[in-house]
């Protein structure tokens, strides 16, 4: 069994350091078209909360916070009321702590509280086996109880091992079970914005 | 949000014996995972399931009540299932060897063992030999490495970094586990260390560890931006190393006099439990400098740290 993160693996900063250079492969989506579905993201929001002062927007880190920033910040450039957001961190709630020969850092989860009749919606880069959407709702019930909890991703990738599904897909990218995805965003990685599929390498 | 220098490290020890086989990244990061572990404190549910299924033996060898509750309490905290050993209770009494305690220990599937042990390398003994993680809680007058790291994280926490500071440790140093696990860790954290108690206590051969050694403590308060007192361990203590009680209230112990030699803003700490009046006289360690409070809360953070990451990864 293949957990997400296992094969997230390469987006980590640790696989920056040894392939820091991008893939030889035009991407798959690059910054004009990441922009555009998040916009889109933006106002599928916007159309399913007519509430949106009670919406929280929870990012995973360290993409997902920064794809929350972004699309709080197009939900607000289209004239609507700021949107609140957060960081939920989901190391402490996964289901394979003690399984792993290596820990990675742990950040401190962060959410404008009370919760109670909120919306929240986690904001993930990749959305694939469900286990860290699983894992965050997790982490969201100890903060306290919101109306309802939905799921937003720029991608989605596929291969549920739960289930578990989106309510907001930036792309629908159907991958292989040997592809992984290469995400890099400018604020993250100091990498231009841009998206590529690519084979997994035989460790 | 962009990443943090260093954050590529990732965790990777089953054990933690002591702060001098640590790296400064790697004391940063425990420092870094007890930020995380705070916040789980101001939750409405302050529990976690990082270690749950895993069963944590806290082995107290030498008595303690308040490392062996921040221990229990952590714990807790992290769903693990937890067993109390007092030295009283076990076979220890009965001519039992710790080898023979710590493999009966792990048949009955101990994931994780906290040690208390009044012999320097007990916990290193056991690592060597068990597959279960091994946290030192003190170890003779060997280390008490997380008393030094929740020490470190006070020190971060109210003056926003280590580096650059002169922390000056006063006391009983010789027996100390605490000033032996502080130094090696305020020194990797780039903090200037000055050692201050009675010659026979604080001996010049400290200097080689790479502290500043002195037995002039009004000399030295003035510089100070944390004063550590360490408490007078009557039970290690010979007679021929103490100046007597009066004696050393008179020419170590923190009074109101002496406190005003300090910067205003220099923390004052301490590892407890208190000699009230011997180390430090009574209306300073509740005044408004003292952090000792706050090194018990933010101890319970460190503790989770340590148990999630050593007793979080594969073994």
């Amino acid at each position: 069994m293949r957990s997400r993160e296992v094969a997230k693996e390469p987006v980590t900063n640790k696989q920056n350091n040894r392939s820091s250079s991008a893939p030889a492969t035009p991407p798959v989506m690059d910054g004009e078209a990441i922009n555009r579905a998040l916009r889109r993201v933006a106002h599928e929001i916007i159309e399913r909360n007519p509430e949106l002062g009670s919406v929280i927007l929870a990012g995973i880190p360290s993409r997902g916070v920064e794809i929350a920033r972004r699309i709080a910040d197009i939900i607000q450039s289209l004239g609507k009321t700021p949107i609140e957001t957060g960081v939920i961190d989901v190391s402490m709630h996964r289901d394979d702590v003690g399984k792993r020969a290596e820990l990675p850092r742990v950040q401190a989860s962060r959410l404008p509280l009370p919760l109670e009749n909120k919306t929240v919606i986690i904001v993930d880069d990749v959305f694939f086996t469900g286990r860290t959407a699983r894992a965050a709702m997790d982490a969201i019930n100890s903060f306290g109880r919101p109306a309802r909890i939905q799921l937003a991703a720029l991608i989605d990738r596929g291969h549920r091992e739960l289930p578990i599904r989106v309510d907001y897909v930036g792309k629908n990218l159907p991958t292989a079970a040997g592809e992984r995805v290469r995400l890099r965003l400018e604020n993250v990685d100091g990498e231009p914005d841009a998206v590529w599929l690519v084979k997994e390498e035989k460790a | 949000m962009t990443a943090q220098p260093g954050s590529d490290l990732r965790w990777q020890r089953k054990d933690l014996l002591g702060i001098r086989e640590l790296s400064a990244e790697e004391i940063t990061f425990i420092l870094d995972t007890a930020d995380a572990f705070k916040e789980v404190g101001t939750r409405e549910i302050k529990k976690v399931p990082a270690l749950r299924g895993k069963t944590l033996v806290n082995f107290f060898v030498e008595p303690s009540t308040r490392t062996s509750t921040s221990f229990e309490i952590a714990a807790i905290r992290l769903s693990a299932d937890v067993i109390n050993i007092s030295a009283a209770a076990s076979s220890l009494t009965k001519g039992e060897t710790l080898k023979d305690t710590a493999k009966i220990l792990e048949a009955n599937h101990a994931d994780i063992i906290v040690l208390r042990h009044s012999s320097s390398g007990a916990p290193q003994f056991l690592a060597e030999r068990l597959s279960s993680s091994i946290i030192n809680a003190g170890d003779g007058a060997h280390e008490h490495p997380t008393q030094a790291l929740l020490d470190l994280y006070t020190i971060r926490e109210r003056k926003g970094a280590v580096a650059g500071l002169h922390v000056v440790i006063v006391g009983d140093i010789l027996f100390s586990r605490v000033a032996r696990s502080n130094i090696f860790g305020l020194l990797k954290l780039g903090a200037r260390v000055t050692l201050v108690g009675p010659s026979t206590l604080v001996p010049r051969e400290f200097e080689k560890l790479g502290v500043a050694v002195s037995h002039d403590i009004d000399a030295v308060l003035p510089t100070a931006d944390v004063v550590n007192l360490l408490r007078i361990q009557h039970e290690r203590q010979r007679k021929e190393y103490f100046p007597g009680i009066g004696e050393y209230i008179r020419l170590f112990g923190l009074t109101k006099d002496r406190a005003k030699l300090l910067k205003p803003d220099c923390l004052i700490m301490h590892p407890g439990p208190i000699n009230r009046g011997v180390e430090i006289d009574s209306d300073l360690a509740d005044g408004a400098q003292s952090v000792i409070l706050d090194q018990v809360t933010n101890g319970l953070a460190i503790r989770m740290a340590v148990l999630y990451l050593c007793g979080g990864i594969s073994t």
